[in-house]
């Protein structure tokens, strides 16, 4: 289980620095209380693109937190330490998955209550189903964000990059969790045809793990 | 006839239409040091590099210890010494050596026994951000001999050391070659390099113009190797 030391020591380090978290649970606050200026929080249409905001906010919160998580082994070179240390590729890109996925997930549970108090919106009885669906999409989300961080993380523009390559490519995963989070908002269960959403996410997130899994040595080692 | 530690074969390594190595062919045994020579830019890096599994070859075999530098089995047993020191600037000394223990399979124990070591043991809870610029090299000494290397890359060793850390990596390298480690580095600090070599390679313009045994006129006068196979 050497991803689990990876990930511990990213997050230990994360939490000493608080670099990323701050920069990120701040932005998602102040873009949720932007958006409660722009639109009448007690409207009904809130509740139709309730989910598609909240995933906007977590997208550009998440960007802050992927971007970090290969350039926190750029100062003394550490990358290339833990590159030619025995851990494969693919152990080191899931430890720092797993610890962009914890980090990310911190700020969307905090994010969550913000947003009910601000939207006016009940989520407490679909808490479970919603962070069941917050798993799913953030691991998308961190699987696809980590592999690029990799791949830019020696570019000069790597946090302008990173999202270019990010935002279209998840965005059949970003489309079902924002679909699904507006369904559990809304007070329904997720049911019928609803559940081709569901699929999709999962299927996203399976292929994506596989393929990043098998890419990222070669992306590593040029 | 065992096979050598390490063996370099026919690479060539290109950035873009740049010729970083050109044909280079080298073998090491057990308790050979080689140094590398070379001016900047030559290709000393670039061929560290590859050893170490950082960067792969355009064409051409590198096999450590019988086996591809990106096999595990061969990363175990090199210890890697880059520009940088390797170390996470906001964990303390015995974090940052633990992890790394942790990453080669050795014992948190052994973390312990190089901060003793390298005379780091009074400040091994103190984040490295606080370490002066000779405590930092030491801990990067450390970190790369910790899981008890079969193979040394050490790139520009003892450049910007201080005069500590430049005893106690000549003392260890020492050690290391009399208990049959190999050690590979590159250097410009041509008096330090030639009293610990066995071999002499000298690098130019990405060819190996010159591999062979270090002889007492090296040892005498380090320049020798430039004026007498390097490029006027």
């Amino acid at each position: 289980m050497v991803f689990l030391q990876i990930a511990a020591k990213d997050l230990r380090s994360e939490l000493r620095t608080k670099e990323s978290l701050n920069a990120s649970l701040s932005f998602a606050v102040v873009i949720l209380l932007l958006f409660s200026f722009a639109f009448d929080p007690s409207s009904e249409a809130v509740a139709e693109f309730s989910g598609g905001l909240l995933w906007l906010v977590f997208a550009f919160a998440g960007a802050l937190i992927l971007n970090r998580s290969f350039a926190r082994e750029l100062p003394n070179d550490c990358l290339e330490v833990l590159i030619a240390s025995p851990v494969s590729g693919a152990q080191l890109f899931l430890g720092k998955t797993v610890a962009s996925f914890v980090l990310l997930m911190t700020i969307e549970v905090i994010c969550l209550p913000i947003f009910g108090i601000f939207y006016d919106i009940t989520w407490i009885p679909q808490a479970l189903p919603l962070l069941g669906i917050f798993a799913l999409g953030t691991w998308g989300m961190t699987i696809l964000g980590t592999l690029f961080s990799a791949l830019t993380v020696n570019l000069s523009l790597r946090e302008l990059m990173l999202p270019m390559l990010l935002y279209p490519l998840m965005l059949p995963a970003l489309m079902a969790a924002m679909r699904l989070t507006t369904i559990l908002l809304a007070g329904n269960a997720i049911a019928g045809n609803d559940m081709v959403w569901l699929r999709l996410l999962i299927g996203f997130d399976i292929i994506f793990t596989a393929l990043s899994l098998a890419l990222v040595e070669t992306i590593l080692v040029r | 006839m065992p096979e050598p530690v390490l063996a370099v074969d026919h690479v060539f390594k290109y950035f873009g239409d740049y010729p970083a190595l050109h044909d280079v062919s080298f073998s090491l045994n057990g308790g050979e040091c080689l140094a590398l020579i070379g001016r900047n830019g030559a290709g000393k890096t670039t061929m560290l590099k590859i050893l170490a599994g950082l960067s792969g070859a355009a064409q051409g075999e590198v096999r450590l210890f019988g086996d591809s530098p990106r096999q595990a089995s061969a990363r175990r047993r090199i210890g890697l010494l880059g520009h940088g020191i390797g170390v996470y600037d906001e964990l303390t000394a015995i974090e940052n050596l633990t992890i790394f223990a942790q990453l080669y399979g050795v014992s948190a124990a052994v973390a312990r026994h190089w901060l003793e070591r390298t005379q780091l043991a009074h400040v091994a809870n103190a984040p490295v951000r606080e370490f002066s610029r000779g405590m930092r090299q030491r801990l990067a000494v450390a970190r790369a001999f910790l899981h008890d290397p079969a193979l040394l890359i050490l790139d520009e060793p003892f450049t910007a050391l201080d005069d500590r850390a430049i005893a106690l990596l000549q003392g260890l390298l020492a050690e290391a070659k009399a208990a049959g480690r190999t050690i590979i580095m590159s250097t410009h600090q041509l008096r330090e390099a030639m009293e610990l070599a066995t071999h002499v390679a000298l690098i130019e313009r990405g060819k190996l113009v010159h591999f062979g045994v270090r002889s007492a006129e090296m040892l005498a006068d380090p320049t020798y190797v430039y004026r007498t196979f390097g490029a006027a």
